[in-house]
């Protein structure tokens, strides 16, 4: 195969020509500009690049991206684009999607498409509120949160979207924060060589809604004692001064943070985003607190897996490798099938 | 012995038996035998939503009718001439729609004192005179195909399940039916069992030789072959004459087709068959849910496929903000309805024109669909593929609506020449469409359809982007203009109003009738009957039939009109009769049931009998 063409695109090809109309210091902006900056990367064609999304602030995201785009009903996108992806598996989808739109509506349709793996890679921007309806809680928000639909507290639990990934089979789960746009781009490029559902959970500060959702992520002041940065193949330590580690206590399923200064290097955990068991992968995605403390981010999980759209076209081209009449033909013959009389 | 031959011009026989006696596969191989022989067929099976309901109860029975003359029919008969009785439910579940005179071929073996206590018979109806106004012809069916099967090898129990092929066997005999497919098929569905196939063929012929050698049946009967159109034939189910027309809507656009689908009865078997058809491109998705299956061909169809998604009412109900998305996105999307009993899940197995309303109308904001209706289990073909050509050609939702009746119901099929089928070939967007030469207007429509452009991602120098959000005229950027949307509401109706489509057409043989008679979708062979029956007694009758119910027949006004009483029977509460009364200023007579069974020809004939008294 020769080598591909250099397409040098640059960020601003990837602007489209519509005025950007989030709140002004929304974190979604800081997230636009990392995709358009990082998409002439991926060197595919514009035209070969389909953003779908559903409803919600994140969703108006393909309107300000210059490629083919859709923005779609509430939590339909993943559906939707699984229905182009195993058409058109020349195209690289990218799905957009928040919290309420993926995990509360659209629920059964984000696990579904990773339980298929489809290929698609699915940014899922995370801030933990709805901001589109003015601010009600979301299947992300902490328990108790005072929000104008629950006034003295919401009564139920959330998801945490990695655990869900994961559960829902997921082949690759990562994570990342908006205001970071490095590792932003470090995980959407690895998503993007990843061949099957790609699912990246995206920490977005709503500055109108729930302003200030992930600062201890973000604080100078704690952020390198709070944040896990996995690392595929290093050893997992983290805190400012890497006084802090990841151990896996012998009889116990999980995982547990320690004091490096306290524990045997060997006993450290060394990142293996590669593992066959998603039994890891969901020990890391439950450490972190409700004060966020431990918070891991990077990828957590990244296997191979037959992609949907591989496997049902393949089944198209086994069924079509040995057909030699036209397709009128072919017409012909299904529909003088079974049992047929004939009257002169 | 010799036995005596009488001729006959139609026979309607009803095969009736537990569900897991084998009923709808013993119909439908008579069906195909009857087929072989060249007489015109119309069949209805019915069956219970249970797989397995209680052995020997009355929700148990399944039955399978197929009508069959030497003459062109359009219903499956109203009553049985011949029931078989295969246990003592099928006969009570049975017995009232058979007419005096009628004969019964029962299964005596089943009739034991605990079936007959399970179905609340207190004495024995074989044994007393309540079947005296019938023919009943006592077979010991069960002990007699164990018997013939001694020497087979195959266990007793199997040898038990073969009886429905004994039942066959006789019935074959006594109508004289070629049985040569039926050995052919045996062979094909025992394949990987020789000893399934030796058992089955040996039950067959012993019930053969039974009807021959027994004094029971004194007469055998035949039915000499229709004249129909030359040509070669099929008998086809309107679940698969919708599937193949699918295949040929994909042949004929050259487009892939994609089917999005969640099982529901009673449309699962075109996500069966659809399945089957690989070869010609067809990609069947079984998806997690209705939305995901339509959300799924939506998605398809936006690439450049012909999406599809096949259904019953309550995914219907489930896809409708879908559907919506696609009037907005101005999409081709083919939405199969094969219509239940409703409301709810209802009588999943029965048959209903209820969906009307919700086809036309169900949808928020002014979101209009094109919707067509077949009128028989063959039609289902053309209207698959005059669906395709109105979604493919005006880039819109068009949702068809089948029934559970023309669905599982069969009759012959003049297999038409393929070179004849409409040619659906589109053009997709390649260029910049704007004044300047390098703007891609998404849309800016054809003058002639109102269609926008179908410009799929891959096309270089078209990057656009669409949704769901009211769009700007032409351009399809984002639009709270209020102009701009009372525009774009208007256009989106005229488009569906303006699609052409043939007009209808009137059978009114002699021109002198005063009633017209007005249906839609799967009513046509009953309403049809009825009318044929009305003249051949002198009473002119009219009959229009409406395959398209959005956008209406130009001329339907007109024909409307024309006559003094317009009757419209329908299975539903008069979903159509409130249409036509609204749009036409018609004082139209609505005839409805809602039974979950198709009108009866009889009851139709006697319903316009009495209007035509009063006009």
């Amino acid at each position: 195969m020769s080598e591909p063409v250099a397409l040098k695109l640059t960020a601003k090809d990837f602007k489209s020509d519509q005025e950007v109309r989030w709140c002004p210091g929304c974190g979604d902006y800081a997230i636009l500009a990392a995709v358009q900056q990082f998409m002439p990367e991926l060197n595919i064609p514009r035209e070969r690049i389909v953003f779908v999304s559903g409803i919600g602030c994140s969703s108006r995201f393909p309107y300000y991206m210059n490629t083919y785009g859709m923005h779609s009903i509430h939590g339909r996108a993943p559906a939707i684009a699984t229905g182009l992806s195993a058409t058109r598996p020349d195209l690289s989808v990218w799905v957009v999607t928040g919290d309420g739109d993926a995990l509360s509506i659209g629920g059964n349709h984000l696990i579904h498409a990773l339980r298929r793996n489809v290929n698609l890679k699915i940014l899922l921007f995370n801030n933990r509120i709805y901001g589109l309806t003015k601010g009600q809680y979301s299947p992300t928000s902490e328990v108790g949160k005072i929000t104008k639909s629950t006034p003295v507290g919401s009564a139920d639990a959330p998801f945490n979207p990695i655990s869900l990934a994961l559960g829902a089979e997921a082949t690759f789960v990562g994570r990342t924060i908006d205001s970071d746009r490095k590792h932003l781009q470090s995980v959407l490029r690895a998503a993007a060589e990843h061949q099957g559902s790609a699912f990246v959970e995206i920490y977005q500060n709503c500055n109108i809604f729930n302003d200030g959702a992930f600062d201890q992520l973000k604080e100078p002041a704690t952020r390198d004692d709070y944040l896990i940065r996995l690392e595929h193949g290093q050893p997992i330590t983290f805190g400012r001064d890497g006084q802090f580690c990841v151990v896996h206590p012998p009889g116990g399923f999980g995982l547990e943070v320690r004091e490096t200064a306290a524990t045997s290097p060997d006993e450290i955990v060394v990142h293996d985003a590669t593992v066959t068991d998603p039994a890891y992968a969901f020990a890391l995605s439950r450490l972190p607190g409700l004060d966020l403390r431990n918070t891991p981010i990077g990828v957590f999980r990244s296997v191979q897996r037959p992609s949907y759209d591989s496997v049902v076209q393949e089944q198209l081209a086994t069924a079509r490798a040995k057909v030699t009449d036209t397709p009128e033909q072919q017409l012909a013959g299904l529909l003088n099938s079974g049992d047929t009389w004939t009257i002169l | 012995m010799t036995k005596q031959i009488r001729q006959l011009d139609r026979v309607v026989i009803r095969f009736a038996g537990d569900s897991g006696d084998g009923m709808q596969l013993t119909g439908d191989r008579f069906t195909s035998e009857t087929a072989q022989l060249g007489n015109d067929i119309s069949t209805l099976p019915n069956f219970p939503a249970e797989i397995r309901a209680p052995a020997g109860t009355l929700p148990g029975v399944s039955s399978f009718q197929v009508h069959f003359a030497d003459y062109d029919i359009l219903t499956p008969g109203d009553a049985p001439n011949v029931l078989v009785a295969m246990n003592p439910a099928a006969l009570k579940a049975n017995l009232a729609d058979l007419p005096r005179g009628a004969d019964i071929i029962v299964n005596t073996d089943e009739f034991t004192k605990r079936n007959l206590a399970k179905v609340g018979y207190q004495v024995n109806p074989l044994d007393d005179d309540s079947l005296a106004g019938y023919v009943v012809h006592p077979v010991a069916l069960t002990s007699m195909t164990i018997g013939a099967l001694a020497d087979q090898a195959v266990s007793k129990k199997d040898a038990e399940r073969a009886k429905n092929m004994f039942a066959l066997g006789l019935l074959s005999w006594m109508y004289s039916r070629p049985y040569e497919s039926t050995l052919r098929f045996l062979e094909r569905k025992f394949a990987a069992r020789p000893e399934l196939v030796a058992a089955n063929v040996a039950a067959f012929r012993a019930g053969w030789n039974f009807g021959e050698t027994t004094e029971d049946f004194a007469v055998r009967y035949e039915v000499k072959p229709a004249k129909m159109q030359p040509g070669t034939y099929r008998n086809i189910t309107g679940n698969a004459a919708l599937s193949l027309g699918l295949v040929a809507a994909g042949v004929r656009s050259g487009l892939p087709v994609f089917l999005g689908a969640y099982p529901i009865t009673p449309a699962s078997d075109i996500l069966h068959e659809l399945s089957k058809h690989k070869k010609f491109g067809v990609l069947t998705m079984q998806a997690e849910d209705e939305i995901a299956a339509v959300g799924a061909a939506l998605g398809a169809s936006y690439g450049g496929s012909l999406g599809v998604t096949t259904t019953s009412g309550p995914g219907v109900a489930l896809k409708s903000e879908t559907i919506s998305l696609a009037v907005a996105l101005e999409l081709p999307l083919v939405i199969v309805d094969v219509q239940r009993a409703g409301p709810s899940t209802g009588m999943p197995t029965k048959t209903e024109q209820a969906d009307l309303n919700m086809a036309l109308y169900g949808r928020h904001g002014e979101a209009p669909v094109a919707v067509i209706a077949p009128k028989s289990p063959s039609d289902c073909f053309y209207a698959a593929l005059e669906a395709a050509r109105i979604a493919l050609t005006y880039r819109t939702p068009v949702i068809l609506l089948s029934d559970n009746y023309v669905a599982n119901g069969s009759e012959p099929w003049l297999l038409p020449d393929v070179e004849s089928l409409p040619d659906l070939r589109v053009e997709f967007a390649t260029t910049p469409n704007g004044e300047d030469g390098t703007t891609f207007l998404p849309y800016l429509r054809d003058p002639q359809t109102l269609a926008r452009p179908w410009a799929i991602p891959g096309t270089p120098g078209l990057e656009h982007r669409i949704g769901g959000l009211e769009k700007a005229d032409k351009t399809g950027d984002i639009s709270y203009d209020p102009a701009n949307h009372d525009f774009m509401v208007r256009t989106r109706a005229a488009r569906i109003e303006t699609i052409p489509v043939p007009d209808v057409e009137v059978e009114d043989p002699d021109g002198d009738a005063r009633v017209l008679v007005l249906g839609w979708g799967s009513t046509y062979g009953p309403i049809g009957a009825a009318c044929r029956a009305l003249r051949q007694r002198g009473l002119p009758v009219a009959q229009a039939h409406l395959r398209h119910l959005a956008p209406m027949p130009a001329n339907l006004g007109e024909v409307l009109r024309s006559y003094d009483r317009v009757v419209i029977p329908e299975m539903n509460l008069g979903q159509l009769a409130h249409v036509i009364r609204a749009k036409y200023l018609v004082d139209a007579i609505g005839y409805n049931q809602v039974r979950g069974l198709p009108f009866t020809a009889a009851e139709l004939e006697t319903m316009l009998e009495e209007v035509l008294k009063n006009v």
